[in-house]
């Protein structure tokens, strides 16, 4: 886990702090530094053939399912060999070999989508189940509580797993909600709505696990809401100034890292020789994937063309 | 005085109608703290307070709907896509009820439902579409696209005083590319007037949003061997003029038409079915469309500007007719 979380921070910042700022990537670009528990946690145990429908701040399950840094950062920069081939960018991005639901800009989209993977699960008696990924500020969406509905009426087993980092761009969750909790909307659906410390990543595994055998069980749906901080602005051009400086402080004293590190070195799990190692192997691995990914090429422009319907 | 933005142009159009008219209010996320994405709004919130720049949850039908409401109670609401792609969203909202209520009992939905559009900028293909086309074939609505400062301005102002539901697309790529000096004194840019960009006699090219800037621009190419292009910007899409396009069609017998939107069922088809029909005896060419191709908007950029007009694709296409 701790492997995911420092993967997935390394490569982040080098999309956001470097490759951004350097113009090798250019339009949007939105990481999910401090909110790594939620994604690591939440897919540790799953198994290979249970999709996940992402959101905007789930890098790391590309890398648990097995993407590589190298098709990830291609991806960023626009080039052939990234996961959608220079069509789409950033994190706009999905493969249904490795069972990843593209991310769909038009937030909340994806509960409903999440609802007709599980379903068709259940129709032909596979044991899968779909963990949905999304946000406080998606749950607004009309699709959001369409979805959630139709899958608790169909049995659909889903997990939806919220990232409550309590900022929807520059709107607090107090402007979009007149509920405490996320997951105080998931009784009106019919499912269980369990709240956890989104930046304790055990507490996260846990709870989703409690939820994806629920739904293997043929319990149906459930829904976790990981209580986090988005510690950057909505994305790399944002400085985030309408943020108190205070939050920031606060949540940075409970980085899920730093967090897992002292919890593993108390328990004699982790000594600073293997955090030593981990640290460097992930710093060259993201090395290695930047060198070769700026190598890769540009799709043509006539590739432009091609993809919009089967082609065989 | 300095120039304005086309960006700056629209927040003035905005305010200038706040000031006069109390029924006006803007609604949309993170258009009152943030002062909105593309900064439209920056600066409304301090000047109008909370109870006329209203920051909503992330629920783009349920803006329109609620600015639907309000309107047909006599308010006259101004709602922010974030980006007009995520209008998609709103698109029952806007497309049954809002278009219609007049027609059926004779409510007026005066709202504009406003954002930024186009390309050009590698958002993507969810933060770069031209969705107009959805709202031109649904009767009731008015849609408009401002290329220059001048218009924004004073077609929002329009838009907003209009009794009518409009659909105001603007143009990202242009926010704070175009500049120009701007009248000190109240002016408005009545719907449905399209403007001669640049009087030729030749082929006329009939464009709007972002492409007149590279119509002028091909045409400026042009001019040094000798072919003269008339640039007529349609502002407005529904209604549109069909006046100044078929006056000037029957001046320079020739005719592009451009636009950035995607080629099948663009508005080029539209226009080319009216040249035909009322002005084909006056055509000394083939109609000739340069559109954006069949596909969504591509990211990498190699592939975005192949999917864009160019000007060069304006200066091949105005040669051949020329020697047609
Ligand atoms: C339907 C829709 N409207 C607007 C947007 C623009 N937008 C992108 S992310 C975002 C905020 C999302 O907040 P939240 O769901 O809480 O996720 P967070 O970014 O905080 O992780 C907004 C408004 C969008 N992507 N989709």
């Amino acid at each position: 886990m701790l492997y995911y979380m420092k993967l997935t921070r390394e490569l982040e910042d080098r999309i956001e702090r470097k490759l951004y700022r350097q113009g090798k990537i250019l339009g949007g670009v939105y990481v999910g530094r401090g909110q790594e528990a939620i994604t690591v946690g939440a897919c540790m145990d799953l198994d290979g053939n249970d999709a996940i429908c992402v959101s905007h701040r789930d890098m790391a399950a590309f890398l648990m399912r097995g993407v590589t840094p190298r098709q990830i950062l291609a991806q960023y920069m626009g080039r052939k060999t990234g996961l959608t081939r220079g069509k789409d960018g950033n994190m706009h991005m999905g493969s249904l070999d490795h069972n990843l639901i593209a991310f769909i800009s038009m937030l909340g989209d994806s509960i409903p989508i999440a609802a007709g993977v599980g379903l068709s699960y259940r129709l032909r008696g596979m044991k899968q189940v779909t963990v949905c990924f999304f946000g406080d500020g998606a749950s607004s969406r009309g699709d959001w509580h369409e979805g959630l509905n139709m899958a608790s009426v169909l049995k659909c087993p889903v997990v939806y797993v919220c990232n409550n980092n309590q900022y929807a761009y520059s709107t607090p969750l107090e402007q979009q909600m007149a509920v405490e909790n996320v997951a105080d909307r998931a009784s009106a659906y019919g499912m269980p709505g369990d709240i956890v410390d989104g930046n304790d990543v055990v507490a996260v595994w846990q709870a989703v696990n409690r939820a994806v055998e629920r739904a293997r069980g043929g319990g149906g749906p459930s829904m976790v809401e990981c209580k986090s901080f988005r510690m950057t602005g909505h994305s790399a051009h944002d400085d985030a100034r309408y943020v108190p400086k205070e939050l920031f402080e606060y949540w940075e004293k409970r980085d899920p890292i730093t967090r897992l590190e002292t919890s593993m070195r108390d328990l004699g799990d982790l000594t600073e020789n293997k955090l030593a190692e981990m640290n460097g192997r992930v710093v060259a691995e993201v090395d290695e994937a930047v060198e070769l990914a700026d190598n890769d090429p540009y799709p043509d422009p006539e590739d432009c063309l091609t993809g919009v319907y089967f082609e065989g | 005085m300095g120039l304005t933005t086309y960006v700056e142009a629209i927040r003035e159009g905005i305010r200038e109608e706040m000031s006069t008219d109390e029924r006006v209010f803007v609604l949309g996320e993170d258009v009152a703290v943030y002062g909105g994405a593309f900064k439209v709004t920056a600066g409304m919130l301090e000047e109008f307070g909370e109870n006329r720049v209203i920051d909503t949850p992330i629920s783009e039908s349920g803006i329109v709907a609620t600015a639907i409401g309000a309107a047909m109670m006599g308010m006259r609401p101004v709602a922010e896509m974030q980006f007009a792609d995520f209008i998609s969203c709103a698109f029952d909202q806007i497309t049954n009820f809002a278009a219609k209520c007049r027609y059926r009992w004779g409510a007026g939905v005066p709202i504009v439902v406003r954002g930024p559009s186009g390309g050009g900028i590698h958002g993507g293909p969810f933060h770069s579409q031209n969705p107009e086309m959805y709202f031109v074939h649904t009767p009731g609505l008015k849609v408009v696209c401002p290329a220059t400062a001048y218009d924004a301005k004073g077609l929002i102002k329009a838009a907003i005083r209009d009794p009518d539901p409009v659909i105001f697309f603007e143009h990202k790529f242009l926010y704070r590319r175009v500049k120009e000096e701007l009248p000190g004194a109240d002016y408005v840019v009545p719907l449905g007037e399209a403007e001669v960009r640049r009087a030729g006699s030749d082929i006329s090219v009939i464009t709007y949003g972002a492409m007149v800037f590279r119509a002028l621009d091909a045409a400026k190419e042009l001019e040094r061997e000798g072919i003269d292009l008339e640039v007529i910007d349609l502002r407005s899409l529904l209604p549109w003029d069909r006046h100044t396009v078929l006056e000037s069609v029957k001046k320079t017998n020739k005719v592009i038409l451009l636009h950035e939107a995607t080629r099948t069922g663009g508005f080029a088809g539209e226009l080319a079915a009216v040249i035909a029909e009322e002005a084909f005896e006056h055509l000394d060419g083939p109609i000739r469309r340069i559109t954006a191709p069949d596909t969504p908007v591509p990211y990498s950029p190699p592939m975005e500007e192949f999917f864009l007009p160019q000007v060069s694709d304006v200066v091949r296409v105005a040669r051949e007719l020329n020697d047609y």
